[in-house]
């Protein structure tokens, strides 16, 4: 039920408001874009494409925002294996302060 | 001759398409019918050409069907495929195609400009595959009996020396390589279709290997064990019927697989596996190990073999199977399809 | 491929990966049940359960709405096709799934004009294209699905296009969860949620899970690395006693969902009061059909079908692999006279029903596979 893609509007078509181009690695398509009129997507602004039909639009920041939490899933550890390498009294403590706090 | 009673072991009851689209139901089809009575009660595995003697002289022969919709599309037509398809099943087995006969079944009411479009496009393909067309046969049928035209090619051609393949040769260790970016030609004709709407700067790729394989030969020669052009069915059925064959395992690395970003697009797109989808341009071969870097070598400095790439190796295990492995460790088993790929939406 | 293949990236998988570990209680089998037909695709396209620690165990759910359509429905659809001048139109997810008297495909080689679209605005624009035919769409899917028909059926009535209808055979997620909670057999966990249909619906209809029925729910995308990071989610929930909704498809989901598609959803759709689902029998109140308002393009009401229903073999135990109890290798049928090739049940229909996936990706791994070693190099 659920392959979705995202792709990126390329060009809006004048003459129906609700639908759109969409590019995917090349590959284009008309999108309808009707089930976003609320917020309508503009040219440029990626969507996730479902049976030919815009679903969502996609936001960067939260696909960055949560990028950076598994990258640093990896290194709050090593962070905290390296400060209990250091064998001070409250690893505890220490865990948190490797944590900012 | 003693006369055999050749059992049939194919069991459905009617002819189906999936019969027809070089996957597993092709298989059962060709090896529970037409292996048992054409080919005797010990068939040896199926090539892509057979290798017959006359007077001593060992030459290969093969012939090969093509039937698509639409008969024209970027980068070709049926009349290129026709030739192509053959010349490269020769090559693939080893052989140069030195002649192609050719047989027209044409639909009453096929407009003649269409047909000389595909004749003359047969002509150009076989000068530039440097082989002669030497004779050939035309029917034809009642309107809406053959979709336009169907063309059947067989070629004959002699054995290239110093290359022996059959999937007996094929040893753990050997490696896999592939000749260039895989999916283009089916992929192009899903849109020339119409039917999904959708657009790509994509070209079918249909073009004649022997010069590829004649580089690879040249250079390494004996060392090549087994060869294979992944039309129908893709690099997957390919592989599979390999592994079946041989009885050994076929590990491939899913980053090595060279694949053009629109193929890719129009695969996430649809739900396809580019592994499953036909390709005219391209072929397989399994090199011994130590010479696969010249393989590999050879391949991309012959024009038309810049992206060949090697993408995997044969092992003891999955016996019998193909896997894909990611470079963060998860896999995958690849069998081949029933039918055709088709897309879908879940 | 742009907000894809950051998703893929292999040493952010892997660390991933290296964060399960850490989190999975040793003494503990985790049994987490992804929802959706697509995790489960995902889950064995990118060989995820490789990844995992071995006391976690992924169970895959009813959300495959192919899977959980009765035999009768497409029996009734194609017995609708094969009116003269109708053209059959449907997903190619539906083109093999077998009727009473074979797939749409063969029904397609017997002579049926029979086509695969990739939109329901496609079979629209066949009924423009085709005044003298009338263009049957067999619509099929979850909420993910169904506003995308809800809005084509209003582009057909706004303009004025006669020769289309829509055979409704939509159903909805909740129902399919709640059968899955009230089986007592089940022994789930916590839930992947289905990160599609929650862009339609958003993520508050799963409150009840976390709240009444004391399961973690993440909603979660589809890339390897959504599928890793939602299990890190739902271990941390389970260590720290939480029990709660959560979304990590953040970057594609609204918690809120689609008010527009709801909407459209809504204006065109009404619940069934009851709905055969195959190897989970009848649940009320879990699939749509089309309003009275637009009964001119309703397929159902257009042309008599024979509506009988046609159970499954007793030997299927598609049910209990649905719900998780067993799994696709131990239904007696699996492998033998039960294959995608030849499907008898439910769940090899479809190449994403659980037991179609276990047998194309996973089954000849297991069977063959006692110690792969991948290769470390493959030379050039």
């Amino acid at each position: 039920m659920c392959l979705a893609i995202p792709g990126k509007i390329v060009d809006l078509l004048a003459e129906d408001r609700a639908l759109a181009v969409v590019d995917i690695l090349g590959v284009r398509r008309k999108v309808d874009l009707g089930l976003l009129q609320d917020d309508p997507p503009s040219t440029g602004e990626w969507v996730l494409i479902h049976v030919g039909f815009a679903m969502s639009k996609i936001s960067e920041a939260d696909a960055l925002d949560q990028l950076r939490m598994l990258t640093d899933l990896g290194e709050s550890e090593a962070a905290m294996e390296e400060v209990r390498g250091y064998g001070l009294g409250d690893s505890e403590d220490a865990a948190s302060a490797a944590r900012g706090g | 001759m003693a006369s055999v009673v050749s059992k049939i072991r194919f069991r459905d009851p009617q002819v189906e398409m999936a019969h027809g689209a070089g996957g597993k139901a092709s298989r059962r089809l060709i090896d529970g019918l037409f292996a048992p009575i054409l080919f005797g009660s010990a068939p040896a595995p199926l090539g892509d050409a057979a290798h017959v003697s006359i007077n001593g002289n060992c030459v290969a022969l093969t012939t090969d069907s093509f039937v698509v919709r639409p008969l024209r599309f970027p980068g070709g037509s049926i009349g290129e495929l026709a030739v192509n398809g053959t010349v490269n099943d020769l090559a693939v087995s080893g052989a140069k195609a030195q002649a192609l006969v050719v047989s027209y079944v044409l639909e009453a009411g096929l407009s003649t400009e269409i047909l000389e479009a595909e004749v003359r496009a047969m002509a150009a393909a076989a000068s530039a595959a440097g082989v002669v067309i030497a004779g050939g046969d035309t029917k034809v049928v009642e309107h809406g009996k053959a979709d336009q035209m169907y063309i059947t090619t067989s070629g004959i051609g002699h054995l290239i020396p110093g290359v022996s393949v059959s999937p007996a040769a094929v040893r753990c260790g050997d490696k896999i390589l592939l000749s260039g970016p895989i999916g283009d030609h089916g992929i192009t004709i899903l849109l020339a279709r119409g039917e999904l709407d959708l657009d790509a700067d994509l070209r079918s790729d249909t073009r004649s290997v022997l010069p590829l394989v004649e580089a690879m030969a040249d250079a390494v020669g004996a060392a090549i064990h087994w060869m294979r052009d992944p039309t129908r069915g893709g690099v997957a059925t390919s592989l599979n019927e390999l592994a079946n064959d041989c009885g050994l395992g076929i590990v491939l690395s899913e980053d090595r697989i060279p694949v053009r970003d629109e193929v890719r697009g129009a695969c996430e797109l649809l739900g396809l596996d580019p592994l499953h989808i036909a390709n005219e341009g391209q072929f397989l071969a399994v090199v011994a190990a130590e010479q696969a870097e010249a393989a590999l070598d050879a391949l991309r400095a012959t024009p038309g073999g810049r992206e060949a790439a090697l993408i995997g190796e044969i092992s003891e295990q999955p016996a019998g199977a193909v896997l894909v492995t990611t470079l963060y460790g998860g896999s995958r088993i690849v069998d081949m399809l029933v039918g055709d790929p088709l897309p879908r939406i879940c | 491929m742009r907000f894809v293949d950051e998703f893929r990236e292999p040493e952010l998988i892997t660390r991933t990966a290296d964060e399960i570990r850490r989190l999975a209680d040793p003494t503990r089998h985790y049994r987490f049940m992804e929802v959706c037909g697509g995790h489960t695709h995902s889950i064995y396209r990118f060989g995820l359960k490789d990844l995992l620690p071995a006391n976690i165990e992924l169970v895959h759910g009813p959300g495959c709405p192919v899977c959980v359509l009765p035999m009768g429905r497409i029996d009734d659809g194609l017995s609708m096709a094969e009116q003269p001048d109708v053209i059959f139109t449907a997903f190619g997810d539906m083109m093999r799934v077998p009727g009473t008297r074979g797939s749409p495909l063969e029904h397609k080689a017997r002579g049926m004009d029979v086509r695969i679209i990739y939109s329901p605005s496609d079979a629209l624009k066949l009924a423009r294209t085709n005044p003298g035919k009338h263009v049957m769409f067999f619509a099929i899917g979850f909420e993910t699905t169904a506003p995308s028909t809800a809005l084509t059926l209003m582009r057909a009535k706004a303009l004025g296009i006669h020769n289309f209808s829509v055979f409704c055979n939509h159903v909805t997620i909740i129902p399919a969860i709640r059968a899955i909670l009230d089986s007592p057999d089940m022994r789930i966990d916590a839930f992947i949620g289905p990160g599609h249909v929650s862009t339609v619906i958003g993520c508050r209809p799963y409150a009840w899970i976390a709240n009444n029925e004391e399961k973690p729910i993440v909603v979660a995308g589809f890339e390897p690395l959504d599928v890793l990071q939602s299990i890190v989610m739902l271990l941390r929930q389970l260590n720290e006693n939480e029990r709660k909704v959560e979304n990590q498809y953040k970057r594609a989901v609204p918690w809120e969902g689609n008010r527009a598609a709801l909407k459209a959803m809504a204006e065109v759709f009404e619940l069934r009061p009851y709905f055969e689902w195959r190897g989970l029998g009848f649940i009320s109140q879990s699939a749509l059909r089309i309003r009275e308002s637009y009964a001119e393009w309703d397929a159902e009401r257009r042309f008599s079908v024979p509506g009988v229903r046609v159970t499954d073999p007793k030997a299927a135990q598609c049910g209990e692999v649905l719900k998780g109890v067993l799994k696709p290798a131990q239904c007696k049928l699996f492998g033998k006279e039960c294959t995608p090739e030849r499907p008898v049940g439910a769940l090899m229909v479809s190449s994403e029903g659980s037991c179609a996936a276990y047998y194309n990706y996973e089954h000849r791994k297991t069977q063959v596979l006692t110690n792969v070693s991948m290769p470390t190099s493959l030379g050039a």
